[in-house]
């Protein structure tokens, strides 16, 4: 029999539905329901009561007009009186015309709870059931207020009906997440998580999520349920298909709470319980064995159902990621899915491969699968599948691979959805520029970008290849080349002619002695584009033609009348015409001297976070930034392994601030509001030139002769860029409270220590606080991030902390940072980040200080930052007569410093190693004749100078002793390195 | 967590909209309809699951839906929720729905909306699930329809009304 028997609804509403589908046009379901909207008002209002029934009629036939996406603002009070009948049937309506229309009119919220309060109490489980629903559904801080108390008592009593209980706990669930001060679990905390045995599979079911969701905000608290839910996974895993009658479904026992079971371990680090660990380690085997036996059923919801569980089983395996049995198995279960031919296995196994991608122990595993993945990339048909493949692509890349990513993303840009264009242009440009090993291939690439998806590539993209080429003098040649002959083109891209404008207008000189592209050749090859371009562009090519007049004088007479014609000098654009105007009259009346002052090459940039990184942050939102966390994850994992040393110019950064592109890209403050700075100025110089042209722009003053004042300190330029570097306004240290920092804590010393050779890692912890620390090198730069957990469940307030270089210490190292939140919630973690700039070798560690009130007491910490000189470390390879070559070299005895000391750990070569290579050096296989001792070499970038250093360590097994000897070119790095590096054995 | 379930038929006309975190109502219009977009242009045969639209909260949701015959069931899910699990989960209420209905059809959603409440009610409360047992959810349907019988014909009036 049909649960639900046709033909016993009301009459007049199934009348009513057949009208308005009979309607032929938009107009005439409109003017009906309006006229019905009308009867039921008047009827509403009607002198004459209305029965139960015919006031459920009404209800129905609203919520079917609110469905068709019509207002309802009134028939609110007839739906509270039919939560107050006896009848079910009424009763029900009303409830469900308050669920789906919820209404915060909290006349009528207090209305309803009364109402609620009389279900909850009735002992009629389908009302207490209908009551939860509704509390459930509306979820207001007045029904939170009203009820938080009760439910947890219902769904935990004894003597309360199962369905009932499902009902309370997702009631409650809701009630936390709305107002989780409300909802106050202690007492009930263990008889919750006790749910997690009961018998009925339904409550489990419905429990499970309350308690995913308490475990989440307070993991200590309910850490109980980790080896209950072993146990019931262990008890479903281990059953036979029928043992769980109506919960299997297709021949799978309880798919959906396996699932959800999985889920919640994943709130957790593996099990310490050996018994437990070894438990589930069993589950996770069992489900991976299961998936290779030959399926029950043909049916595709078997499979589905079996594959959902393992799927979750995989994630919780790359979530504990300490198991390299189970990683291996995992990837290769999900190369099986890579080929799979249901389109949805293939989904999912791209997408769990991304996270799998960021762990070290199948990093390796996921990277033989390079081809499916591209040859996915390349036939799926779904763009969903085709983008998870992109991603995984992305995530995959390192070295190894980059080069071959980098050209299947491009070659699948040409023909890609317009859909995934743009984010398909940031990544590529991303590992581009991360994995760029010689800078021609970088240039290439973002050229290519350029020609094949031009009008997807954001300011951020051409404003970043700019900065690479003006900072790094050995690509200049190539990259003025290079995008010299894509000028050629018949048609190209309006960046294209951004690029080419810029480069050349700094770097044409490079070129300009082959006769093919001599100085007049570039102009004209420029200007041929000029006609076409947008005002922004014109304006940039102006600026390189004043900029070519500098650099080739023989240009002069051309680009000035060029300049002199009435199309720029009368030009309607204002921007334009004083362009034209300023430069006529810079290049006519200033010496040769002052124009090459003026227009000088353009300093470089200051390192900062790759902006097109923040860009696809973004556009992806806070999901992409922990892919890139992860990313980084994995670059550190590599780094203290000892692989290569991170060039990673492209750093993560979660924090990304987005200002506004040409105050981030360029690190240019906008044009200094000196002279006649013309008012169109912030908007047109959002170009690379913004500097330049407006220090010369602001030397032209109200009578547009160039003043000698003026000019006496033109290069502004260089002043201002540097303004923007460290130690500029937002850097300044947070305001000092009124307590002195406390004096660094005793361990702080050892503390730094123990992050020598490592970046990552917790710095500190106590019973209120943990900091923990994820940092990247390359040359003379450092980004550190510190992240502040609160371990307790109450905020810490006045929270603030300050980073302070001691002694000469400023003058040695440049340290930025930001000012974080006073606030931190409890359990809440917030990030800080630290730029560092080497500018010298040093000894000191900065120091960091942490203040902050836990219960109204004052916390003061101190501690050492862990910055030491060996991070400034590039490695250096070389053979053995070259090592020893250099090691003569450096025989000056103030060169050498040598320690002998015993052994802390026991002499293991392994552990050895690898603390050399996190070092930051070079590890020297095959130098020294005896292959019992170790050789390293490396270079310390400081801004100021490079300090090579040779190092030797002989181990002695016999009496566990070491001794180390350190070579450099500088005294006191050898002491301070011989210092640092005997603390690590 | 499910953060709304949708019904629409292959011409986008809603037969069911279920939100579990407030909008606007004009907001819920304009996600049935983006989400119709979304997924109506998507061939058969290829998977199903894509990103949510930009109203619902874009790339953190996923769309999953089933097409069956003139319906499409559309979930769209945060990235707590297992995707096969909700294809599985969509499966069971179509599966219900049929059997409460006896071989439903779009003109049963369309009849006894509140119905179809009723059965999603049991199965999916505040975004989070409550029951994946199909007997369970008919069990329960089956009670309620024994209450609603023993007082219908209290109220079942004989006269002709609209």
């Amino acid at each position: 029999m049909p649960a639900v028997s046709k033909g016993d609804g009301m009459r007049g509403l199934a009348v009513f539905i057949s009208d308005i589908r009979n309607c032929k046009s938009k107009e005439a379901e409109i003017k009906r329901i309006n006229k019905e909207l009308a009867n039921i008002r008047s009827k509403f209002k009607g002198d004459k009561a209305l029965d139960g029934y015919s006031k459920k009629k009404y209800v129905c036939k609203l919520l079917f007009i609110f469905l068709l996406g019509h207002d309802i603002d009134f028939g609110h009070m007839e739906a509270v009186n039919l939560l107050s009948s006896n009848k079910y049937t009424e009763k029900q309506i009303g409830y469900l015309f308050i669920s789906v229309l919820v209404n915060s009119n909290s006349e009528l919220i207090r209305l309803i709870n009364n109402a609620i309060k009389n279900d909850l109490s009735s002992r009629n489980p389908t009302f207490m059931c209908l009551a939860l629903h509704c509390i459930a559904n509306v979820g207001s801080r007045e029904m939170a207020e009203a009820f938080a108390g009760e439910i947890p008592r219902i769904l935990v009593a004894g003597d309360t009906m199962d369905s009932v209980k499902q009902s309370a706990a997702l009631c409650l669930l809701r009630l936390y997440k709305t107002c989780p001060d409300l909802v106050l679990m202690g007492e009930w905390t263990s008889r919750v998580v006790h749910l997690l045995n009961d018998q009925h599979m339904g409550v489990v079911t419905a429990a499970i999520s309350l308690i995913t969701c308490l475990s989440q905000k307070n993991p200590d608290e309910f850490k109980t349920c980790v080896s209950l839910a072993v146990s019931r996974l262990s008890r479903i895993v281990s059953s036979a298909s029928t043992d769980l009658q109506d919960y299997t479904y297709y021949f799978v026992p309880a798919p959906w709470l396996s699932c959800k079971l999985l889920r919640l371990l994943q709130c957790y680090p593996p099990p310490e319980d050996g018994a437990v660990k070894g438990r589930l380690v069993e589950c996770l085997e069992t489900i991976l064995n299961k998936a290779q036996e030959p399926p029950k059923s043909k049916k595709v919801q078997h499979s589905n159902a079996k594959n959902a569980i393992l799927f979750e089983a995989i994630a919780l395996i790359i979530h504990y990621d300490s198991e390299p049995n189970l990683l291996v198995r995992a990837c290769n279960q999900l190369g099986q899915f890579l080929q799979h031919r249901e389109t949805n296995l293939r989904y999912l196994a791209l997408e769990s491969m991304c996270t799998l991608a960021s762990s070290e122990f199948s990093h390796e595993a996921v990277k033989t699968h390079i081809e499916t993945v591209i040859n996915a990339l390349k036939t799926e048909r779904d763009v969903s599948v085709r983008q998870r493949a992109a991603d995984l692509l992305y995530a995959m890349c390192d070295r190894s691979n980059a080069k071959q990513i980098v050209a299947e993303m491009l070659s699948y840009l040409e023909t890609a959805d317009y859909s995934i264009r743009e984010e398909m242009v940031l990544k590529v440009a991303i590992l581009a520029e991360k994995y760029a090993v010689d800078y021609s291939w970088y240039v290439d690439t973002i050229l290519n970008l350029i020609r094949i998806a031009g009008d997807y590539v954001s300011e951020e993209v051409w404003y970043r290849v700019i900065q690479i080429v003006i900072n790094r003098d050995d690509v200049q040649g190539y990259a003025a080349k290079t995008v010299f002959e894509a000028l050629q083109a018949p048609a190209c891209h309006e960046n294209m002619v951004k690029v080419g404008g810029y480069i050349l207008g700094e770097f044409g000189n490079l070129i300009a002695g082959d006769p093919r592209s001599s100085p007049l050749v570039q102009f004209n090859l420029l200007h041929s584009k000029f006609h076409l371009c947008s005002v922004p562009t014109r304006a940039l090519l102006l600026s390189a033609y004043i900029k070519f007049i500098n650099l080739f004088p023989e240009t002069k007479s051309t680009i000035q009348e060029v300049l002199r014609c009435d199309s720029q000098i009368r030009n309607s654009d204002v921007e334009l015409q004083q362009r034209a105007v300023e430069y006529l009259k810079l290049s006519s009346i200033a010496s040769t001297d002052v124009l090459a002052t003026v227009l000088e090459e353009m300093p470089p940039f200051p390192e900062r976070e790759s902006s097109i990184l923040a860009k696809l942050k973004k556009k992806k939102g806070p999901g992409a930034v922990s892919v890139e966390l992860e990313d980084g994850k994995r670059e550190g994992g590599e780094l203290n392994g000892g692989g290569e040393r991170g060039d990673t110019p492209a750093m993560s950064a979660s924090n990304a601030s987005t200002p506004s592109p040409s105050a981030d890209l360029l690190g240019l403050r906008p044009a200094p509001a000196v002279g006649s700075a013309p008012p169109s100025v912030g908007s047109l110089l959002v170009d690379v030139f913004s500097e330049g042209p407006a220090a010369a722009s602001a030397g032209v003053n109200d009578d547009g002769f160039l003043s000698g004042r003026d000019l006496e300190q033109p290069p502004e330029t260089s002043d201002a860029l540097l303004a923007e570097g460290p130690g500029d306004s937002d850097s300044a240290p947070p305001p000092a409270a009124s307590e002195e920092p406390a004096p660094p804590l005793p361990e702080a010393e050892d503390l730094l220590n123990k992050f020598v050779c490592k970046n990552n890692g917790v710095l500190f912890e106590n019973q209120l606080l943990q900091i923990g620390i994820k940092s990247e090198y390359r040359q003379n730069l450092g980004r550190m991030y510190l992240f502040y957990g609160n371990k307790t469940s109450v905020q810490f307030v006045s929270f603030s902390t300050a980073v302070s270089c001691p002694g000469e210490l400023p003058t040695q190292l440049n340290l930025q940072t930001k000012t974080v939140e006073p606030l931190i919630e409890g359990g809440a973690q917030v990030q800080q980040v630290v730029n560092i700039e080497c500018l010298t070798d040093f000894i000191d560690a900065p120091l960091l200080n942490i203040k902050f009130r836990y219960g109204g007491a004052l916390q003061n910490i101190t501690l050492k930052l862990p910055v030491t000189i060996n991070k400034f470390f590039q490695p250096t390879e070389m053979v053995s007569q070259e090592f020893f070559q250099r090691w003569k070299q450096l025989s000056q005895p103030q060169q050498e410093a040598q320690k002998i000391f015993k052994s802390g750990h026991g002499i293991d070569t392994e552990v050895v190693k690898a603390k050399l290579l996190g070092l930051g050096t070079a590890l020297l296989e095959n130098v020294d004749p005896n292959p019992e001792n170790f050789v390293c070499a490396g270079v310390i970038q400081t801004k100021g100078q490079q300090v090579g250093c040779l190092l030797r360590l002989e181990p002695n097994a016999q009496a566990q002793m070491y001794r180390l000897t350190l070579r450099s070119s500088k005294d006191t790095v050898s002491k301070r390195i011989c210092d640092l590096l005997s603390e690590q054995f | 967590m499910i953060k709304a379930i949708l019904i629409f038929n292959n011409h986008g006309k809603p037969r069911l909209s279920k939100f579990y975190e407030h909008y606007s109502e004009d907001t819920e219009q304009q996600i049935i309809r983006e989400t119709f977009h979304l997924v109506s242009k998507r061939d058969e045969n290829v998977c199903n699951f894509l990103e949510g639209g930009i109203l619902i909260g874009g790339s953190d949701n996923k769309l999953i839906y089933r097409h069956y015959a003139t319906l499409y069931f559309v979930f769209c899910v945060d990235s707590s929720e297992s995707e096969l699990g909700i294809l599985d989960l969509i499966q069971v209420f179509v599966e219900t729905l049929d059997k409460c209905f006896e071989n439903v059809c779009e003109l049963d959603l369309i009849f006894h909306v509140d119905k179809v409440h009723n059965i999603l009610g049991e199965m999916v409360m505040g975004g989070m699930v409550l029951e994946t047992n199909m007997n369970e959810i008919i069990t329960q349907v089956d009670s309620q329809n024994k209450m609603e019988k023993s007082e219908t014909f209290i109220f079942q009036s004989p006269r002709q009304d609209r």
